[in-house]
């Protein structure tokens, strides 16, 4: 199957995976909005008629962004990056406002979301940027730098405000690290990540004296003490940070939010009111899990799911995509779409370590690790794992703009992949 | 290890994926059925419930349509209210607070806003529906009783209970089910099969259509008609005669098992449970403890039999060989155990076969009898299990296994039994002679004995007795065709037979003789108390009576109980022989007997322990006259 062109190999595989992807995903569109009348692919008011629109102008971007010399990529980089950051600062000027987010172009009758397409930008530049050779990822000065990078983004669509979109960002993480970020890093972030869910789940009291505790025994088993400041400045900042997460979960967290964190944690003692919940703020959550559940081991069948035909799960077509594909095809179903999920993000990511360049590997691993990032959060979320944080399903869910913009981060990749034969 | 963060990372993050989806799908999913799910609205076809004929075709219970009005709030428009209220017979008030009740029920969904229109406020109201929308009328289906006896056997339905709906996943919420007699013992019969359409319905809980196109939708299936064995004429006719009284009558078709009346006393119309007053008619029912009318005397009161269980010892000293008919035994005014006296008797001539036992219902007789076949055997253990197995071998002891959903299991004690009560072998014959009398530790209910009876009159073996003579299209259960033997040879029967016809001809029963019919019987008396103010205060004798007829060839197997009648011939035997006379020949010539049953009331007897006052029982009581009542029968 693989192509024999003398200077380019395309990676088929990957390809092939994309493919199956957006396939199956139009498929879950059409049910989720088929309303059981006859089904009219050219009726342009149908959303799943929409959607094979942005299929079919996907196939041209992909022809035109392989047909690109890869080199093209690597040079405008910051051009591409500044442009996006131009687009999405735009926003707070031209933007329309849909659900309460200022994220969307109006042009014509469609909308185009500029920050689908600013991951792209931000995952060019820093790999252009860590790779420059006179970047070096262990610095201070260039990790800040780099921090900026990705935080310049991320910011603006934290501002829109889209938050979900902004924590995408973290992705970008898996890739520092991978070039060589300190591993304190990781240390740090894991900690706190662990001491925020802790100080929420168990309070800060006990929170404080398991951490006090391991810091003790860390402390007093060490041959050779460091000096006592050392321990007690993990433990004034473990209290400050204990302390600081309770109040942003208090005081600045915004209702919905909290309440979606509540939700996740089970922080409700009363279980009359956590039942309430589960029927106000967490009802999308509620009726998506009831709709996965609800197609068993084999599923409903193609078009056959009740709770998608009767539209019980609101946001199906986009964020929810998945609880049709867990009612109407079951765990035979949500197992094989999480299994080609993997296999890509894993290709992907096996392909990266195999480039040639730096600047290659680091936008596949960025490209490897966005996708890992909205598949994890969007799955995890639907399925009731993690606190509910509103983010596409990549190929899946409804929308031109997000369809476009994974085509175009995993195509670029592919296009520099098949490139790397005249890297030598 | 920088670059399997990330990989590590995503292959946990997979199998955590997998591991929720089999929980989510595979584990908490598979129970999940159509039934089950909320996203599609099952709407019921009902089919017409089948009809109850009696024994000779005649109709006893239908149907009759009753109208509702629905209300959705959603749909209601400003109207006529004051019109509107003078037509549905309530007030203004009464029609918001329904109307809010509606609205906070759901507001798209329809509900009863007014139940069981009469008639004609139907006939008025359903011009002028269109008038006022979001309101419809809703035909539902009552019970009609075309008669106005036999409420408890014909039963009734009502609504489901939280036990129905747990116990058979047929039943939803507001199903009608039987709930007492053939209703309830018939009900997958009568009830027939409810249709079922499933229908997609969205978030709003709104129609959207029929689900997969009607593919699983069923069609009702009506329910089947019965014919039972009652005897509508007999029944009525027994019901007349338990005016004022109470008890039970039962009889049967010793040939089949049949039973032909079952008289509970005091009764009520079917008819007052039926429709809009029948919550407010069945808690009065129900909350009459006193005179207990929902409790069926003749299935559920279970009594010391008294002498009619003579006869059952007689047969068991025949069969056991301890005893012939011509062997006598000496009568002192009792029945004496080492110089004291154990049973008293009343005055006649005495020494005494067992003929003359039987119909003189000598006490002593039957103790000498009874002793001699529990010490035949080695043991008392042995003696008294055999004696046990004897009696229950005529259906007495346990449950008939008839086809009505009350009953008693009655009492015939064993060796296990005294074995409790006075510890293991610490017991012998003469602790339990009351056994031979039919009083001490046996206890029957009526229809135990009516079969006893239909036993006897078989000479040695009965059918169970029951209440279903046809299905359309179905044979009755093959049980209710089988004959039961008794563990009585069959030549054993003739002799007590003659003492039970001699009962009517010289005996206990000697004026209730019914010309040109050969009756046999047997009297009885049983003893009673009440505890009042934590007294144990001894009541005024029970009135026993069994009897079967013709002699040769029996058609009809009768046990009458009357409480607090005094002795067996005073109440129970009149109704004995009426009732057997109205059966074989359908009309009566001792209207001497009909007239005096009739125009005597037993409820002063009634009144007594709830009075307050001291009062007399048995030869001190006088009987109540009243004038003669009335039902179907005359």
């Amino acid at each position: 199957m693989r192509q024999t062109d003398r200077h380019y190999k395309f990676d088929w595989l990957t390809i092939i995976l994309f493919f199956i992807l957006v396939g199956f995903g139009w498929l879950n569109i059409l049910s989720a909005t088929y309303g059981g009348e006859t089904i009219e692919y050219f009726n342009l008011s149908n959303l799943y008629s929409k959607q094979l629109i942005f299929i079919a102008f996907s196939f041209v971007l992909i022809v035109f962004i392989l047909s690109i010399n890869g080199k093209f990529y690597e040079r405008f980089s910051s051009i591409i990056y500044l442009a996006s950051l131009l687009l999405l600062a735009g926003l707070f000027v031209f933007g329309k406002n849909i659900n309460g987010a200022t994220s969307w172009y109006p042009i014509g009758s469609f909308t185009l979301q500029p920050g689908e397409f600013a991951k792209v930008a931000t995952a060019l530049a820093v790999a252009k940027y860590v790779s420059d050779l006179n970047t070096d990822i262990k610095k201070f000065n260039d990790q800040l730098k780099t921090f900026a990078i990705i935080a310049i983004p991320a910011l603006l669509v934290l501002l829109q405000p889209d938050a979900g979109s902004a924590l995408v960002y973290g992705a970008f993480f898996f890739v520092l690290y991978r070039e060589g970020l300190p591993h304190i890093y990781l240390i740090v972030g894991a900690l706190l990540i662990a001491l925020s869910i802790f100080s929420l789940k168990f309070g800060i009291t006990s929170t404080l004296l398991i951490t006090a505790t391991l810091v003790a025994l860390y402390y007093f088993t060490r041959k050779k003490r460091p000096s006592i400041l050392q321990p007690i400045t993990v433990l004034i900042l473990s209290t400050v940070l204990a302390f600081g997460v309770r109040f942003f979960y208090s005081k600045i967290l915004p209702e919905h939010q909290k309440d979606r964190i509540t939700v996740w944690l089970s922080l409700e003692n009363d279980p009359a009111k956590l039942e309430k919940m589960k029927k106000t703020v967490a009802y999308n959550l509620n009726e998506s899990e009831k709709a996965i559940s609800s197609g068993g081991f084999k599923g409903k069948g193609f078009l056959e799911g009740t709770r998608t035909t009767g539209n019980f799960v609101p946001e199906q077509e986009t964020d929810y995509i998945f609880s049709t594909v867990g009612e109407e095809w079951g765990f035979v179903g949500s197992f094989f779409t999480v299994l080609v999920f993997l296999l890509l993000i894993i290709r992907i990511l096996i392909l990266a370590e195999r480039q040639k360049t730096q600047f290659s590997r680091m936008y596949g691993y960025a490209v490897g690790s966005i996708l890992f990032l909205h598949f994890m959060i969007n799955i995890g979320m639907v399925m009731g794992l993690i606190p509910t944080i509103g983010i596409p399903l990549p190929f899946f869910s409804y929308g031109g703009s997000g369809l476009w913009g994974f085509t175009i981060l995993v195509f670029i990749f592919i296009k520099l992949d098949s490139n790397r034969i005249n890297e030598w | 290890m920088r670059k399997l963060l990330l990989l590590l990372l995503v292959v946990s993050v997979g199998i955590v994926f997998t591991g929720r989806l089999l929980y989510l799908q595979v584990y908490k999913g598979a129970s999940t059925n159509l039934y089950e799910d909320n996203a599609i609205r099952k709407v019921f076809d009902y089919p017409k419930r089948g009809f109850v004929y009696d024994r000779n075709g005649k109709l006893l219970v239908s149907n009759q349509p009753s109208y509702d009005v629905m209300i959705i709030p959603n749909e209601v428009e400003p109207l006529d209210t004051l019109e509107f209220c003078n037509l549905l017979k309530i007030d203004k008030p009464t029609f918001l607070k329904k109307y809010e009740k509606a609205y906070n029920y759901s507001p798209r969904l329809p509900f009863v806003f007014v139940s069981h229109l009469s008639k004609e406020d139907y006939a008025v109201l359903q011009e002028k529906m269109r008038k006022y929308k979001g309101f419809y009328i809703q035909k539902r289906s009552l019970r009609k009783y075309e008669t106005t006896i036999g409420a408890n056997v014909l039963g009734d339905i009502g609504e489901v209970n939280d036990r129905n709906i747990k116990n058979d996943n047929y039943y939803i919420s507001g199903d009608l089910i039987g709930k007492q007699g053939v209703e309830a013992s018939y009900e997958k019969t009568l009830r027939g099969q409810k249709g079922i359409k499933f229908i997609q319905k969205d978030i709003h809980n709104r129609d959207i259509g029929p689900y997969k196109d009607g593919k699983f939708d069923t069609l009702p299936e009506a329910g089947k008609d019965i014919k039972i064995t009652i005897d509508a004429t007999l029944q009525a006719y027994g019901e007349l005669l338990m005016t004022n009284k109470r008890g039970g009558i039962i009889a049967l078709d010793p040939n089949t098992g049949e039973i032909l009346a079952l008289v509970s006393g005091p009764s009520y119309d079917p008819n007052i449970l039926v429709g809009r007053d029948r919550s407010k008619n069945f808690t009065k029912l129900f909350n009459d403890s006193i005179a207990n009318p929902t409790f069926d005397r003749s299935l559920q009161a279970q009594y010391a039999p008294g002498s009619p269980f003579k006869v059952i010892n007689a047969l068991i000293g025949l069969q056991e060989g301890i005893v012939n008919t011509t062997e006598q035994f000496s009568c002192k005014l009792g029945y004496y155990y080492n110089g004291r006296k154990l049973h008293g008797c009343h005055s006649h001539k005495s020494p005494v076969n067992m003929n003359i036992g039987i119909y003189e219902s000598c006490n002593a007789y039957f103790v000498n009898v009874y002793r001699r076949i529990i010490e035949k055997y080695p043991t008392a253990t042995e003696g008294m299990d055999t004696w046990s197995n004897h009696a229950k071998s005529f259906g007495l002891g346990n449950y008939l296994g008839y086809d009505l959903v009350v009953g008693r299991k009655g009492r015939i004690p064993d060796s296990k039994f005294y074995d409790k009560w006075y510890g293991k072998n610490r017991w012998s014959s003469t602790f339990m002679t009351s056994n031979a009398i039919g009083q001490g530790e046996v206890e029957a209910t009526p229809i135990q004995l009516a079969n006893m009876v239909a036993a006897i009159a078989n000479r040695g073996y009965f059918y169970t007795p029951h209440i279903i003579k046809e299905i359309e299209g179905e044979p009755i259960d093959e049980k209710y065709t089988t004959p039961r033997y008794t563990s009585i040879d069959k030549q054993h029967f003739e002799p007590v037979i003659q003492g039970m016809f001699d009962v009517y001809n010289k005996g206990t029963a000697k004026n209730l003789q019914v010309e040109g019919i050969d009756i046999c019987g047997k009297t009885g008396t049983a003893e009673n108390f009440v505890k009042i103010d934590g007294v144990k205060t001894q009541l005024t004798d029970h009135s026993i009576f069994v009897a079967f007829a013709p002699k040769d060839n029996p058609k009809i197997a009768i046990a009458v109980f009357v409480e607090n009648g005094y002795w067996g011939s005073r109440f129970a035997g009149k109704m004995a022989s009426l009732m057997i006379e109205k059966y074989l020949r359908g009309h009566i010539t001792r209207t001497d007997l009909e007239t005096w049953i009739l125009t005597h009331s037993l409820e002063n007897e009634y009144a007594k322990p709830y009075s307050g006052q001291p009062f007399k029982i048995n030869g001190e009581t006088q009987l109540q006259v009243v004038p003669i009542p009335t039902n179907e029968a005359n």
